[in-house]
């Protein structure tokens, strides 16, 4: 793994019983880059995110966060990754900053440090003067927005996120994605899943995933070719979804 | 601090914040051990004689022997409150949060059940606290000596809560732990009445109460309401908490367990 690889999965397969979820899937992500790992659903791609996260485990292939291996080295290797789950995992009747403070705490961090970073993290997401609003009084765009700004508290190399656009109108999901380049461009590594096209700039990577395989990675621009991203995609999966935007 | 016992912290902080928060959890958590006290026990008084058996120096009435095995129930009924919410945490999503903190997962699943032992501290207390106030005390120092037994018995129940919260996969089959568990356990015990009583009833039915580790915890608290020590009681219990704990470990194993079925 070389320093300006932050993520490698490596020959990665998963089995359910006879089903096979995911199929010798290998790609890498350079730092600072924003990856869409797109796919249509049932493709595999929260089964994968699960391995990613040491939810599950599998025997068969490897994964690297920021040189660690996650097997072999599953403590700094989480260390280094920020989580954004698809389902919302908020204490709903507490406020943002309790919640902020409870994910510092099982990472380790307590007092003024933990303060000085959670402030951080939220002033990233333009969410601080929502830090003393009980969670359930936000908007849903709100809440994603804070549940990002809670993944980036310790500092991750890496974020993964999961379909995090899922159940948000156009706006809310613009705001989303477009807060989330902005962190790529800061530098930070970003594995986004997705099934919706308009999510991804024609600069970013882009995985297929499609029935547990990958299909391509390449730029967005250079699988759009010609033509325009959705096309390809369809094309690619088999019209495998109601895909894109 | 460092990192473990700052997590610990937060986690154990977390449950009891939620449960001061709801007022309704807590007032059932006093009102079913009340119930069982003020009105079991005033209609049980009048049939059921006790013989001066340890811990006891002296005769003592109905109420007061079913005092250590109503804390117990307290706890018992707590691990399985606190087992449903680790079924409610999967379904919710908010176990993934603690699951993929980078501390060890071993670790993780004792803070969550040392946070359930301090939600019973609370509800056990406060049940001794209404008891004292009716009349029914306890030695001084048997209010101390409690402490660790408690302590220890809420480990084991909430290890049989964990390893029951492995198994289920949806909050839908709950009820079952009530019929399967909470009742066989509590009644098969010492809680309500002593050995001796349930051998002139049975001979088997005895034997299974002196097996179920739910009498020893009872017996544990007992003695050390009056700061007494109950070493074979001590032995049984950690024993169980040990023996429950591992094979929830293994339930909650990202290879084998709970999340593999869950997908």
């Amino acid at each position: 793994m070389t320093r300006s690889t932050a993520l490698r999965v490596s020959n990665v397969s998963l089995s359910y019983g006879a089903k096979r979820a995911l199929d010798d899937v290998s790609f890498a992500l350079g730092r600072g880059r924003f990856c869409a790992l797109l796919g249509p659903n049932g493709a595999g791609k929260s089964t994968l995110f699960s391995l990613l996260t040491r939810l599950l485990v599998t025997r068969e292939g490897r994964i690297e966060v920021a040189g660690f291996d996650l097997a072999r080295n599953p403590r700094a290797a989480l260390a280094r990754i920020g989580v954004v789950f698809q389902q919302p995992t908020l204490d709903l009747d507490t406020t943002v900053m309790r919640n902020m403070r409870y994910f510092a705490a099982l990472h380790g961090m307590a007092g003024r440090g933990a303060t000085a970073r959670i402030d951080a993290a939220l002033d990233r997401l333009n969410m601080r003067e929502r830090a003393d609003e009980k969670v359930r009084a936000l908007i849903g765009g709100h809440r994603r927005r804070m549940e990002i700004a809670r993944a980036l508290i310790h500092a991750p190399e890496v974020l993964l996120l999961d379909e995090p656009t899922v159940g948000l109108d156009t706006a809310a999901r613009r705001s989303i994605t477009a807060h989330v380049h902005d962190l790529a461009a800061e530098g930070l590594t970003v594995l986004w899943a997705t099934h919706l096209v308009d999510e991804i700039e024609p600069s970013d990577d882009v995985v297929v995933l499609n029935r547990g395989r990958v299909l391509k990675q390449a730029s967005a621009a250079e699988i759009a070719g010609e033509g325009d991203l959705i096309d390809a995609f369809i094309e690619m999966t088999g019209g495998n979804d109601e895909a894109a935007a | 601090m460092n990192a473990w016992t700052i997590a610990l912290y937060a986690i154990v902080l977390r449950e009891a914040m939620r449960f001061l928060q709801n007022r309704g959890r807590f007032l059932s958590a006093l009102v079913r051990p009340l119930v069982w006290l003020v009105i079991f026990a005033a209609g049980f008084r009048a049939a059921l004689g006790l013989s001066i058996t340890p811990p006891y120096q002296t005769y003592i009435t109905y109420e007061v022997y079913i005092v250590p095995g109503l804390c117990t129930m307290i706890q018992l009924f707590n691990g399985m409150q606190s087992s449903l919410s680790l079924v409610y945490d999967q379904e919710m999503g908010s176990m993934r949060l603690l699951l993929t903190s980078p501390r060890p997962r071993w670790w993780l699943l004792f803070c969550k059940l040392m946070a359930g032992v301090a939600v019973s501290l609370l509800q056990v207390y406060a049940f001794l606290g209404i008891a004292a106030l009716m009349g029914i005390r306890m030695p001084a120092m048997g209010y101390v000596h409690v402490l660790p037994a408690l302590v220890l018995s809420g480990l084991m129940l909430g290890a049989l809560g964990l390893l029951i919260s492995s198994t289920i996969r949806q909050i839908e089959n709950f009820a079952g732990v009530m019929n399967f568990v909470i009742f066989p356990m509590f009644f098969l015990s010492t809680a309500l009445y002593p050995l001796w009583k349930m051998a002139e009833a049975s001979r088997l039915l005895r034997d299974i109460c002196a097996a179920n580790p739910f009498t020893h915890a009872v017996e544990l608290i007992r003695f050390a309401l009056y700061a007494q020590f109950n070493g074979w009681a001590l032995l049984l219990v950690g024993t169980g908490a040990v023996l429950f704990f591992l094979p929830a470990l293994l339930g909650y194993d990202p290879a084998r367990g709970l999340m593999r079925r869950k997908g």
